[in-house]
């Protein structure tokens, strides 16, 4: 028995080997030592080698404290999001809602809307307990049910697998070599050779290593850049994956990724570092398929030809699709949580008599569930038309731009 | 000596083992019994949206008086069987679920009524807490499977039997005479 539980054990770390957190895990290290070495050439250059270690991995504490108690707050701030209620989109709210008893989520996220044309959605929180999900009200008035729902799922998935942590984490290790990268750079370049350096030894030697030193700062930022992009593209197709067990309808999702890569819309809030945690990467060129290292998502052709090629709804379908898709036999999902499934099938489109909008109505949903989120009053006039008046209209009363009538506010 | 020691050591990683199976079993276990309660909120909260349904649609739907007793009989049943396990309640609700239906087909006729905004509200409000039963049930039958795998595998069966845990009973919604609801096409 000792040696079966040993055998499993073996089994099982293979695995683990073989799947994709570890693989992350990896790629997370490698920053962590580019970081180590961009500390190090700094402290060398100015003189101690330890010193600059010491300092670059305080200040990356510093700021992996704050990414990791603020960083959803900051996110959520820097793309313009506007926490709501579930009166103002109870559509929004019931997805959110179903898609967290699908995945088994403890605890319903925040909901927020993005005001934005582009269709996008990202998931953030640092962990399942403590998440929020936000959408931009493209999205809200482009998708229909079942590929919000795909979306949605998708985002879902972010939060359960913990992607949402392990981005905001890698996110703070990228800023961290960038910021020090940058300003080392110019010090160097423009503060004068070895003006602050004491002496020590001087040589062909030395100067060697400061030429490696500054090689090293304008290469670091790229180099981390690239691998972040790298871990951010794994975590895409496992979050498709999940989405579609959850769903149990692939096609949602494969829809609304078309819809989504088919708009020319350009999401205006979001930014190289942000931009992994999109559902798909709101900086990609129309036309672009080619997977290139410079991306943060695969690309959403395959995405789609895999999602549509599933015959199931569990991860084993999702994997042997990816296979056949992408002519690999790459296995990217542990198998522990492949076999936690049996066989899964798939569902049928939602009944349409259920609760089926138009675009017009979507749109009409989507500004009042905007203007609520915006504190915007709503003055009744006796003509039928309803007026809204945003937080900053302070008059006390207010002309009907229709009939001319006078309402107090 | 020696034997003696090993004796012991083996003796000390059967208990490890054991133990670590048996608190497996019972995570499972709750696990399931969580999963559970998620379908029985979810089954309330369509219980109790029924009433305001009826109310809503009432004034409209003056000739359609079998399908509205359909569902209010349908539903005394169902709130009766609250307590009931999952077999027995996948009926009831199965018999509720395609009442509701048949009264949403019907609805399709009555203009003035989907232009009520009470109605399309609670209309959105049905459909998604009829999504919330069918992922729930998802999450529970993938939680019972997986119970039901430990109990009956080597080596955990062993521990289940001598800890006494039974297998899980599966929660599907019948719904009868499903062939007869009209779909509307998609378009």
């Amino acid at each position: 028995m000792g040696f079966v539980i040993c055998g499993l054990a073996f089994i099982s770390m293979w695995h683990q080997i073989q799947s994709n957190r570890t693989r992350s895990i990896f790629l997370v290290i490698g920053m962590g030592i580019l970081l180590a070495a961009v500390g190090f050439g700094i402290g060398y250059y100015f003189g101690s080698g330890t010193a600059g270690l010491v300092i670059a991995m305080l200040i990356w504490a510093i700021m992996s404290l704050i990414g990791y108690f603020q960083g959803d707050s900051i996110l959520l701030a820097s793309a313009r999001a506007r926490k709501i209620n579930p009166e103002d989109h109870p559509r929004l709210f019931n997805v959110v809602e179903e898609m967290k008893i699908a995945s088994g989520l403890e605890k319903m996220p925040e909901v927020y809307i993005v005001d934005d044309p582009a269709m996008n959605a990202f998931a953030t929180g640092r962990d399942p307990k403590k998440a929020s999900v936000a959408v931009t009200s493209g999205a809200l008035q482009n998708l229909n049910r079942d590929e919000l729902q795909g979306v949605v799922g998708h985002e879902m998935a972010h939060v359960r697998n913990r992607d949402v942590l392990l981005m905001a984490m890698a996110a703070v290790l990228l800023g961290t070599i960038v910021m020090l990268s940058w300003y080392a750079s110019r010090f160097m370049i423009f503060g004068g050779m070895g003006r602050t350096r004491r002496s020590t030894g001087g040589g062909a030697g030395a100067i060697i290593i400061i030429i490696v030193a500054i090689v090293l700062m304008i290469l670091a930022p790229i180099f981390a850049q690239l691998i972040y992009f790298a871990l951010s593209r794994r975590r895409e197709y496992l979050a498709d994956a999940s989405s579609a067990s959850y769903t149990r309808y692939p096609e949602g999702l494969a829809s609304a990724l078309e819809k989504i890569a088919a708009s020319t819309e350009q999401l205006k809030s979001a930014n190289q570092a942000t931009a992994p945690m999109y559902i798909i990467n709101p900086f990609r060129k129309q036309g672009m398929s080619a997977q290139n290292l410079t991306s943060t998502h695969p690309p959403i052709e395959d995405r789609i030809r895999i999602l549509r090629a599933m015959g199931g709804a569990s991860y084993t379908d999702y994997t042997k699709a990816y296979q056949q898709v992408l002519h690999t036999s790459k296995v990217f999902i542990p198998p522990s949580e492949a076999a936690a499934v049996g066989i899964v099938a798939l569902r049928h489109a939602q009944p349409e008599t259920a609760g089926k909008l138009d675009e017009v109505e979507r749109t009409r949903e989507t500004n009042n569930a905007l203007w609520n989120a915006h504190n915007f009053r709503i003055v009744q006039c006796p003509c039928g038309t309803k007026l809204r008046l945003p937080p900053s209209y302070k008059k006390s009363e207010i002309k009907c731009p229709h009939c001319g009538r006078i309402n107090p506010v | 000596m020696i034997a003696l020691w090993i004796i012991i050591g083996i003796v000390v990683i059967l208990i490890f083992v054991f133990v670590g199976i048996y608190n497996g079993l019972v995570r499972s276990r709750n696990q399931v019994k969580n999963a559970w309660a998620q379908i029985d909120v979810q089954l309330k909260r369509r219980h109790d949206l029924i009433p305001n349904l009826i109310e809503t649609v009432k004034g409209y739907m003056k000739y359609e008086r079998e399908t509205l007793e359909a569902i209010i009989k349908a539903r005394t049943l169902a709130t009766q069987a609250a307590s009931a396990g999952p077999a027995e309640r996948g009926k009831v609700e199965g018999e509720l679920s395609s009442a509701l239906n048949r009264l949403l087909a019907v609805a399709e006729q009555y203009p003035n009524l989907k232009a009520n905004e009470t109605y399309t509200n609670l209309q959105e409000e049905l459909a998604s807490t009829e999504n919330k039963i069918s992922f729930s049930r998802q999450f529970y039958n993938d939680a019972v499977m997986g119970y039901n795998n430990q109990i009956q595998m080597f080596p955990s069966n062993v521990v289940a039997s001598m800890g006494g845990f039974k297998q899980g009973e599966f929660f599907e919604v019948t719904v009868p005479e499903e062939k007869e609801v009209p779909k509307v096409q998609l378009t």
